[in-house]
Order: C-alpha cells, then sequence, then structure tokens
C-alpha cells in the first residue's frame, strides 16, 4: 500500500518535472501567485527627476575649475554661520560599506583627504562605522554616534534611501551639521547633500551613445548587477526607456558582477544570434563581457562599461567603440571638505551636485597615462591626485 | 554505498538497463540532463553543434570538479561551506602573485595547490580533532579566508596573470575537426572525473562512503575515520583549487568569482542523487548533476526568461528533483531494509530499538554498512507516514 | 509512552543547563575581553549607549534564531528566512501604507503569509522527502524570484506608531528586545511543557525511535518549520518598524540564514538535531552582537571583522564541544548498560 503511493507519487513527481522542463519559457509556472505587478518598472520611473538630470548634463558648473568635487550645478547656497567656531572637529562617519571596487577606491581617497585636513587642523580625528551594506546595521550605527560618539559633525553615505530617513532625521534632531552623500534620503534636514548628477543621467548617456552607434532593431545586452538598489535600478530605468523609444532591442541580465557569469550570458546570448552592444550599470566586470566576444570570435560591440581601470585598458588594446560613463568617484573627497567649510561658516550648497562626465574615446589615453601603475579596480576619475600618499596609497589599495 | 555496488554491472549492461537506469532516482539526473539539453537544442538548434557542445562542457568544468570535490565530503557525512571563498582566494591569488610574468605560473600554481591542500588539511582538522561540525567549522572558514582575502588586496585584486596562465582556463588544442577547439578545461574535468570514478572505487574511495553510512560501523571495522574525513576536506580544496585555476583562465580575477559555488555545488551532488548525511551516491551523477544545473541555466537563457524569475525556477526544480529521487529512493530502501533487518537486528541485543540504531560489533569490513538508518540519513526521510 | 518520553525530558532539561552554562560562561567571557578592549580605546562598554547597540543587534537576529533553534533540533535546517524576513517587512509596509488603523491586519497578514511559506517548508521535507536543506534553499530561491521580480527597492509606508517598536527603549533596553525575549520565553515554555515541544527533541534525536514509540513524527517537524518562518515573520516586522518602509533585500544584507544556524550551533543545540536550547541560542545571538560591538568600536577593518566572526565562530563551538563531550561520556556508558530509552540512544549520538 505505501509502497504503491511512493510510486505513484514518485511518478507525479517525474511528470511534473518534464513537464516544468519543458516549459520554462513559460514564466507563468514559477510565480503562480502574481500577475499584477509587470508594469512596476514603469511605474516606478520617475519623470521629474528624470527630466531634472537630464537638464543638468548640460550646465556647467560653476567653482573651481582644476578641483571637479567642489564644483557644483545649479547650487541653491544655505548660510551655515550658526556651526562656525574654532578648533580641530570630530567627524562621525557611518559608511554604507567598501564591498565594491567603487566604493574602496573612494574609501581610500576620504582617508588621504582626512590626512589634510588633520594636518591643517580643521579636523581632529574621523570614527568610522562600517555597516557592511545593511540597513539595520546602519541605523544602530548612527544612533550609537547619536549617544557615543561625541560627534562634531555626521559624515552619512546612506545604505539605502527611504530606510535610512529616520535615523538621519534623529541626527539632525541634535542640531549638529549632518553631510550626505552619494545616495540620499527621504528628508532635507541635512545641511548639504552631496552627489554626483545620478543614476538616470548615466542611463541617458549610456543609451544615447549606444543607440548613435547602433541601428534600430539592433540587439543589446544589459549587464545589471542587482535588483532593488535605487542607484543602479535608475541607471537601467532611463536607459531601458530610451531603447525602447528608439526600437532597441534590449534584453537584461543580473551577474552578481562575478565574471564568470557574465561571460556565461554573453556566450549564450551570441549562441542565440548576433549581439551588436553591451550595456552595463556598472564596469566591474567588463573584461570578461569583451573576451566573451573574443572567444566567440565574432566583431566587437559598441559597449558602455565605467572609468574603472580594467575596462578602460580592454578598450584601448581592443580599440572597441565605446563609452565609460562616470559616477563621479572623487565626491569621496567632497564631505570632509563641506565639514571644513561648514565649520568656518561658509556658505555650503544645499543640494551639492557634483559634475559627472562620460569618458569619451579621445580621453582614455589621457586617463590610461594618469593611472598607469593603478590595480584593475581603481576608477580613473578618483581625484585624489594632490592628495599625499599619491600614488602609492591606491597603487596598493592601502586603507585602515 | 549497497546502491552503487549492486548498480555498477548494470551499467555495464548499458543497453539493456539503460531506460530503467533513467528513471531510477540515481538515473533521474541524466534524464534531467537529456531533457534540458534536448530543450536547449529545440530553442536553439545551433547548441547541438559539436563546437558549441564542447564549449558548454568548457563553461560547466569549474562547477563540474567543485561537484566532484563536494561529492567526496557530502557521501562522507559532511558539508564543505568553504568552497566559494577557497576558490576566491585561489584567483586572487593567481592575479596577485603570478602578474605579467610567464615565468611564475608554475611556482605559483604549486603554491595554490599547497595552500588549497592545507585549507582542506585545517578544515578537516577542526572537524574531526575539535569535533566542530563540519557545517560551522567551513562556515568559518568561508568568512574567515574570503574576509583575509579581501583584506590582502584592499578589495581588488591587482589584475588578471599572464595570458599563458589563463590559457588553462580559456584555450585548448585548436585547429581540431568537427570540435575546432578543445579547451584544456574539458580534458582537466575528464582527468578529474576518471581520477574521481578510481579513486571512488578504490578501498579508501569505499571507505569514506562507509564512514558516512554508519561512523560507529566504519569505525569499528578499524577506520582511522579522522584521516577519512580530513582527506575528504583536502580533496574539495584541492578540487576548489582546480576550479580556481580553471575560472581565473575562464573569467579572470574579481573577488565575487566563486561566490555561492559552496551552494551550487552543494546543489548539483544533490540533484545528482547524493544524499545529504552521507554514505549513498555515486560520483558521476554528482558531476552529471553539476551539468543538470548549468544546462537549467543555459535553457534559461536562451528561452529568454525574465532574469528575475531564474531564481524561482531554480527553485522548483531543484526541489522537485530531490522530491523524485528522494521518494523512489525511500521506496526502494524500504524494501531493503525490510528484507535485510531481521539479519542483524536479532544479533544485536543492545540496540535500543529494533531498527539498527546501534553499531554493529561485527560488520564485514569489506561489505560496509547494509544498515539503511544513520542518523543524518533520517534527515533525509524525515517525517515518516 | 509517556513513561518514556517523560524520563528524556527530565534529564535533558538537566543537560540543558549544563550547554547554556557553557554557553553563558562563554558570553562573560566575551564581555570581559570586550569591556577591556572597549577601555582601551576610551569607551565605556556598560555605557547605556553601548548596551542599546547590543541589545539592538541582538533582536533582529535573536527572533530569526529562535525559529531557527525549533527546527535545527528536529534535524532540519532553515535557509529560507532572509527571504521571509525582506517578504514580510514589504508585505507590512505596504499593507500599513502609513496607516495606524491598518496595523493589525498588516500584522496578520504577514504571519499568515509566514505560516503558509512555514507549512510548504514543513511539507515539503516530510512528505516529498527533501532534506530541510534543499527544500528550504528551494523556497527561499522561489521568494527571492518573486521579491526580485515584483520590487525594485524599498516599498510602502510604516507609520509612526508602528515605528516606535523600533526606536525606543526603557532605559537602555529597546522594545524589540524585550518582545524578543519574550518570544524566547514562549518557546522555551513550549519546549519543555507541552507534548509537541517534547516529540521535537524525540523526532530530532532520533526519527525512527521516535516514531516507534508512537509519535507522529511529521507534525513536529512542521510546527518547528512554521513557526520558524513565523519568527522570521517578526523580525521582518521589526526591521519594517527600525527602516519605516518595506525592502526586499533587508533579509540578505543581514545573512540570516547562516548566521542564525551559526548562533544556533554557537548556543550548544546540536546541528543534527534532538539536542539543545532557547536560552543557549539567545547566548549564541549575544556573543555575536558583544563581538561586532567591539569590533566596530574598536573600528576594525570591515573585512577583518569577518575573518574574526569566522574565528570566534569555529573557536567557540570548539571549545563547547570540546567541554560538553567530556561532560557527557560517563552518562553515555550508564545510559548504555542500564536504560533503553530514546535518551541513550541521543547520547550516543551525540558522541558519535
Amino acid at each position: 500500500m505505501r509502497r504503491r503511493f511512493t510510486v505513484a507519487s514518485a511518478m507525479v513527481g517525474a511528470l511534473a518535472l518534464i513537464t516544468l522542463a519543458g516549459c520554462t519559457t513559460d514564466p507563468n509556472v514559477t510565480a503562480p501567485t502574481e500577475d499584477a505587478a509587470t508594469e512596476e518598472a514603469v511605474e516606478w520611473f520617475d519623470q521629474e527627476l528624470y527630466d531634472k538630470q537630464d537638464a543638468e548634463r548640460d550646465v556647467v558648473p560653476e567653482g573651481p575649475e582644476d578641483q571637479p568635487w567642489l564644483q557644483y550645478i545649479n547650487a541653491e547656497f544655505v548660510d551655515t554661520s550658526q556651526y562656525a567656531s574654532t578648533g580641530a572637529k570630530k567627524a562621525c562617519f557611518a559608511n554604507a560599506s567598501i564591498s565594491n571596487p567603487w566604493r574602496q577606491t573612494g574609501w581610500i581617497t576620504m582617508n588621504q583627504q582626512l590626512q589634510v585636513l588633520q594636518e591643517a587642523g580643521a579636523i581632529s580625528e574621523m570614527e568610522t562605522r562600517d555597516a557592511q551594506d545593511s540597513d539595520d546595521t546602519q541605523i544602530a550605527d548612527i544612533d550609537y554616534f547619536i549617544e557615543e560618539g561625541n560627534c562634531d559633525v555626521f559624515i552619512i553615505s546612506p545604505n539605502s534611501t527611504a530606510a535610512m530617513t529616520p535615523a538621519v532625521e534623529r541626527a539632525c534632531e541634535t542640531g549638529k551639521p549632518v553631510i550626505v552623500f552619494d545616495r540620499g534620503v527621504e528628508t532635507d534636514c541635512p545641511t548639504t547633500f552631496i552627489h554626483p548628477i545620478g543614476g538616470f543621467a548615466w542611463g541617458i548617456d549610456t543609451a544615447e551613445f549606444l543607440i548613435e552607434e547602433l541601428e534600430e532593431g539592433d540587439k543589446v545586452v544589459a549587464l545589471r548587477i542587482l535588483p532593488g538598489v535605487d542607484v543602479l535600478e535608475q541607471r537601467w530605468a532611463a536607459a531601458e526607456k530610451l531603447f525602447d523609444e528608439a526600437g532597441i532591442d534590449a534584453v537584461d541580465y543580473f551577474t552578481g558582477a562575478d565574471p564568470a557569469e557574465i561571460k556565461k550570458i554573453i556566450s549564450d546570448e551570441l549562441a542565440k544570434g548576433d549581439v551588436q552592444g553591451v550595456w552595463m550599470d556598472a564596469g566591474d566586470g567588463a573584461v570578461a563581457a569583451i573576451e566573451a566576444f573574443e572567444d566567440a570570435g565574432v566583431d566587437y560591440p559598441v559597449m558602455t562599461g565605467e572609468d574603472e581601470m580594467s575596462f578602460l585598458r580592454k578598450w584601448k588594446e581592443t580599440g572597441l567603440t565605446g563609452l565609460a560613463p562616470v559616477y563621479s568617484n572623487f565626491q569621496w573627497r567632497t564631505p570632509l571638505l563641506a565639514a571644513q567649510m561648514i565649520f568656518a561658516g561658509q556658505q555650503v550648497p544645499k543640494e551639492w551636485v557634483l559634475p559627472q562626465e562620460p569618458i569619451p574615446a579621445e580621453e582614455v589615453d589621457e586617463y590610461l597615462a594618469l593611472n598607469e601603475n593603478m590595480p584593475d579596480g581603481h576608477y580613473a576619475k578618483f581625484g585624489g591626485e594632490d592628495l599625499p600618499g599619491y600614488p602609492q596609497v591606491w597603487e596598493d589599495r592601502q586603507m585602515p | 554505498m549497497s546502491a552503487v555496488s549492486s548498480d555498477r554491472p548494470s551499467l555495464g549492461r548499458r543497453l539493456a538497463d539503460l531506460g530503467r537506469m533513467l528513471v531510477s532516482p540515481r538515473g533521474a539526473v541524466f534524464l534531467l540532463l537529456i531533457v534540458l539539453l534536448v530543450a536547449i537544442a529545440l530553442l536553439n538548434p545551433s547548441f547541438a553543434e559539436p563546437g558549441q557542445l564542447i564549449r558548454f562542457v568548457q563553461r560547466v568544468s569549474p562547477v563540474a570538479i567543485v561537484a566532484i570535490g563536494q561529492y567526496f565530503v557530502i557521501v562522507g557525512g559532511e558539508f564543505d561551506l568553504s568552497m566559494g571563498s577557497v576558490v576566491t582566494a585561489q584567483v586572487v591569488i593567481a592575479g596577485n602573485l603570478i602578474g605579467q610574468d610567464d615565468a611564475k605560473s608554475l611556482p605559483v600554481l604549486a603554491l595554490m595547490l599547497a595552500f588549497g591542500a592545507f585549507i582542506g588539511l585545517v578544515n578537516g582538522l577542526i572537524v574531526t580533532l575539535l569535533k566542530v561540525p563540519s557545517f560551522i567549522a567551513t562556515l568559518g572558514m568561508m568568512l574567515a579566508l574570503l574576509g583575509a582575502t579581501l583584506y590582502w588586496t584592499g578589495g581588488a585584486a591587482t589584475g588578471n596573470p599572464a595570458d599563458s596562465f589563463r590559457e588553462i582556463g580559456r584555450g585548448g588544442i585548436r585547429d581540431l575537426p568537427v570540435i575546432e577547439i578543445l579547451p584544456w578545461s574539458v580534458l582537466v574535468l575528464v582527468i578529474v572525473l576518471a581520477v574521481a570514478i578510481w579513486f571512488a572505487r578504490r578501498p579508501f574511495g569505499r571507505t569514506i562512503i562507509a564512514l558516512g553510512d554508519n561512523a560507529m560501523t566504519a569505525r569499528y571495522s578499524g577506520t582511522r575515520s579522522w584521516w577519512v574525513k580530513t582527506s575528504t576536506f583536502i580533496i574539495s580544496a584541492l578540487s576548489a583549487t582546480l576550479a580556481g585555476v580553471l575560472l581565473v583562465g575562464y573569467a579572470g580575477v574579481h573577488p565575487s568569482v566563486g561566490r555561492g559555488y559552496e551552494f551550487t555545488a552543494i546543489t548539483a551532488v544533490v540533484l545528482g542523487g547524493v544524499v545529504l548525511g552521507g554514505g549513498r551516491g555515486w560520483v558521476v551523477a554528482a558531476a552529471a548533476g553539476a551539468f543538470a544545473l548549468e544546462a537549467l541555466f543555459t535553457l534559461l537563457n536562451f528561452a529568454g526568461v525574465p532574469s528575475t524569475y531564474r531564481d524561482a525556477v531554480q527553485g522548483v526544480i531543484i526541489i522537485l528533483a530531490v522530491a523524485y529521487a528522494a521518494t523512489t529512493i525511500r521506496a526502494r530502501r524500504r524494501g531493503r531494509a525490510l528484507e535485510t533487518s531481521p539479519g542483524p537486528a536479532p544479533t544485536n541485543d543492545t540496540s535500543p530499538a529494533p531498527v539498527a540504531k546501534e553499531p554493529d560489533p561485527s560488520p564485514d569490513p569489506a561489505r560496509p554498512a547494509h544498515i539503511p538508518s544513520t542518523q543524518r540519513a533520517d534527515n533525509e526521510t524525515k517525517g515518516g507516514s | 509512552m509517556t513513561a518514556t518520553t517523560a524520563a528524556p525530558a527530565r534529564r535533558s532539561r538537566r543537560r540543558r543547563l549544563d550547554a547554556t552554562l557553557i554557553v553563558g560562561i562563554a558570553l562573560v567571557a566575551v564581555i570581559v575581553i570586550g569591556a577591556v578592549l572597549v577601555a582601551s580605546v576610551g569607551r565605556n562598554f556598560f555605557s547605556p549607549g553601548n548596551i542599546r547597540d547590543i541589545l539592538t543587534g541582538m533582536s533582529v537576529l535573536g527572533f530569526v534564531a529562535i525559529g531557527q533553534t525549533l527546527v535545527i533540533l528536529c534535524a532540519s535546517l532553515d535557509l529560507s528566512v532572509p527571504y521571509v524576513v525582506s517578504l514580510s517587512s514589504l508585505i507590512a509596509a505596504d499593507l500599513m501604507a502609513g496607516n495606524p488603523a491598518n496595523i493589525p491586519i498588516a500584522v496578520l497578514a504577514v504571519l499568515a503569509t509566514a505560516a503558509v511559506i512555514g507549512l510548504a517548508n514543513g511539507l515539503i521535507v516530510t512528505k516529498l522527502k527533501v532534506n530541510g536543506f534543499i527544500a528550504t534553499l528551494g523556497t527561499g530561491l522561489i521568494i527571492k524570484g518573486y521579491l526580485d521580480t515584483n520590487y525594485k527597492g524599498t516599498s510602502g509606508e510604516v507609520p509612526w506608531a508602528f515605528q516606535v517598536i523600533g526606536a525606543t527603549g526603557i532605559g537602555p533596553v529597546p522594545v524589540s528586545t524585550m518582545i524578543m525575549l519574550l518570544v524566547a520565553l514562549a518557546a522555551a515554555l513550549f519546549l519543555a511543557r507541552t507534548r509537541v515541544g517534547n516529540h521535537m527533541f524525540a523526532v530530532g534525536g532520533n526519527e525512527q525511535v521516535a516514531r516507534l514509540s508512537g509519535i507522529r513524527t511529521a507534525r513536529p517537524l512542521i510546527l518547528a518549520h512554521v513557526l520558524c518562518s513565523i519568527t522570521a515573520a517578526l523580525a521582518g516586522l521589526l526591521l519594517a518598524s527600525r527602516l519605516g518602509v518595506g525592502s526586499p533585500t533587508v533579509g540578505i544584507q543581514g545573512g540570516y540564514d547562516l548566521l542564525s544556524i551559526a548562533a544556533v550551533v554557537l548556543g550548544g543545540t546540536l546541528l543534527m538535531g534532538g539536542r539543545g536550547s532557547i536560552w543557549g541560542t539567545i547566548g549564541g545571538v549575544a556573543i555575536f552582537a558583544v563581538v561586532d560591538n567591539v569590533m566596530s568600536v574598536m573600528q576594525v577593518n570591515p573585512f577583518l571583522k569577518d575573518v574574526v566572526r569566522g574565528i570566534v565562530i569555529v573557536a567557540a563551538v570548539a571549545i563547547y564541544t570540546s567541554r560538553s563531550l567530556d561532560r557527557r561520556r560517563p552518562r553515555f556508558t550508564t545510559g548504555a548498560t542500564g536504560t533503553t530509552t530514546p535518551d541513550a540512544a541521543h547520547e550516543k549520538e551525540a558522541s558519535a
């Protein structure tokens, strides 16, 4: 009796397995509970922000010409005279993480900037808590700083936008200056919010380049790192919209920035048919994508990567048609400099939009020469050439 | 174990028993693999061309090698969660120590193998001497090794190693008829698999399975269990090292290479019908499990399934595949247990229960325990009814 | 049947005290070392802010680990918890939508969803005979697919009335930690005082023996999976309260799958089932929280933090197993010659 039951259930299982294996083309099989939310990507797209960033791309930034980390776009200044005071101040930095090469490079730069300000007597020390990519940990970190940190200024690089808002508001309530950079928060209580133009601008830059270089009906493979991270989703949201409008056939994949995964995806796409373009939401792992074309023995694609050295080097070596969009890494210098300005009573922009200019083919040689001995995970527009320890500290990736 | 020895001859009579084997739990993975490959070929006929197929094998090689290593650990009744971190560490070591200097390739390769063996030895000793459960010991190793690697490199490796070193994973024997290129990684996989099959059939390999099936029995029969267990961890770390060598060629250096490999490997091994908790399984099926898993991913790519659905499909497939194998295995084991349990049970008076949980003091060393119930294997059949 | 379960229940309670005692000693040792290290950089380990930081760090992992303890006691595992946590936070925040009136219905919906997931896990493990590791890996992937498809980032809005749970405390003790400890107390009572709770030890210790002694072995296991998903959902609710929104990645961020298992084992529960205690688990969670807190105060490089965590996990469990094995040995021999209760079988496994 029992055996008959198990044999029967086994046969049902086998049948289900075979049916499923044959039917994987139908995505409904996997998500029986959900059928309404496929349009959420469109709903999530923010036209207002898109238009703002689109416009900011064409604005000539103000500020010192050779110091892009102090430049600003369309700034509205706020008065900081209430914070003006003398003496070295203690900075408390709640960092989201240093779990990718972009953040690591910025973190190195920030520490070198700190040295300069310590020697200048503006900052006494910087206490850092690293949340290791966890919202919950970062909230606890900020609360700890508020209660125990003895901080003069809070510097926060939020792990995610909405989730960090209550904690940042608590930091603001202390009455001390709060500086937020990279990802934002949904409150305007911070003294200044420092960031490059943004993800939509990235998406527009890259998509316009590919659309220009390709023809209607061409295939673009989009390589994305993770779902659910707003800064990355914005890049793709803008690009996807433009590809749609231009009749480019774009298909997107999540890779986790794993080059092995990237290579498999490109190989499969090449086995399916020609691929004319590759779009990336971050340049990490770009080399594997290019190598997949080499291994398959087909022409290089038109490609957008990032200003990571590995991509720039491979770009130069292969001579492909490319663009390196930039999510300005030099923004890691700005928060400490902003703290110095705030304690000096100088005005700072309420929303400090830093320039964000892609590296076109003409400038690749220049950036390669500037960063000749840097490791592959280094970012060309890191902006630390005038800081102590250059270039050794970045070459060895020394961080505390 | 008993399944292995009794099914081997039937494999010899391949033609007669092929059909039966394919629907048997251990053959299910081959059936799944064939179904997936046919589905891919239907969606994209060019996949069936020899040149494409050999490329597919090249791509699967690292995963398959890791699965083969994980097989020995799992069949011995343990887990190795540190494999992904070992792969990452080796990839980064290759990138940073070889650099662009061809002459360093061989010394660094030797160093990597030694380092892999050392990690395996540490894992094994922590499990056997310090009695830390392997899940925890290798979890600790996974965290510590990855953290140390990232700390050493400041998060990002300097760059790819010399092309000559990468050739192992990326290149092959070119200009061949039919398949165009025979990638080195395919050769490495074939060699590893052959060695693994040979090793699994040797007394030492059988002892591993016996140990996984019933540690007490194996110990009473004179097995130096600490060394057998430790050696399985060395094997798995070495296989992760080999996978690292192939991956650094195939993909290049990046701290995320190897991420999640431990779970991929365990899934592949389990898809291959190997029982978590040890004592039952076939190394070829474990490798086939890796192929089935990769074929599934390829199928999803070809079918144009939205990337966010892929994980869900994978989840459904592994549950169904293991459920299928488990229910049939259970049916068979039930039959066998009923036949054999009247044998050992009456001879064992101190047994706490009619089912032989107690060590059988007089096992035949050459014939590993037939006792169906080991504590860990119970997990798999948990729940009765 | 009452005769066979009464003895192990009494015995295991005594043994649990032993195990929990060792965890407690380890915790005290970690606190002492931590306090010295914290003092060395000019900070006070026992200041209210620091204690709150530690307790906050315990809350979320504590919820997950309580459920994980039940599942591990039954010799299964739950790897789907991080995705249940994320899903719960999203359902809660979406249903609340900023309106305090929606809180009860949102909480009920979250718990019901989690219970269904747990039931699915339990049924796959018991009826389809899929190992808990694979079953929950699979359901976790399915939920992940659902989350990735339907959420592009944080979503929903948690009303202030619910955020208060995550944001306030009595003195240095956050409300969330007190709720977590209450749940732990309930779980401990459940294990000690109810028949199903006792059966969990029996099923995890030796499923065959448990079945032969008349226990319907599927039930405790299914119930453990359901409860585990529910405590994961409580963790998700707490995170929604702390974040003010739901997040599709918050479960993964915490690494709650492997960390909760590590905490449970650190707390003296046997990974192969049949033995362990809720309070040990809480001790294990506390050890993690203290280690993390001390490393953060010392500003340890984040990569090195993982190295330290890895070493602490292995070292603590190694110390624990060596101590407890010594203690068990004598009883092992008396148990083998004397009774033939399931308990004796447990002892053998433990030493095996």
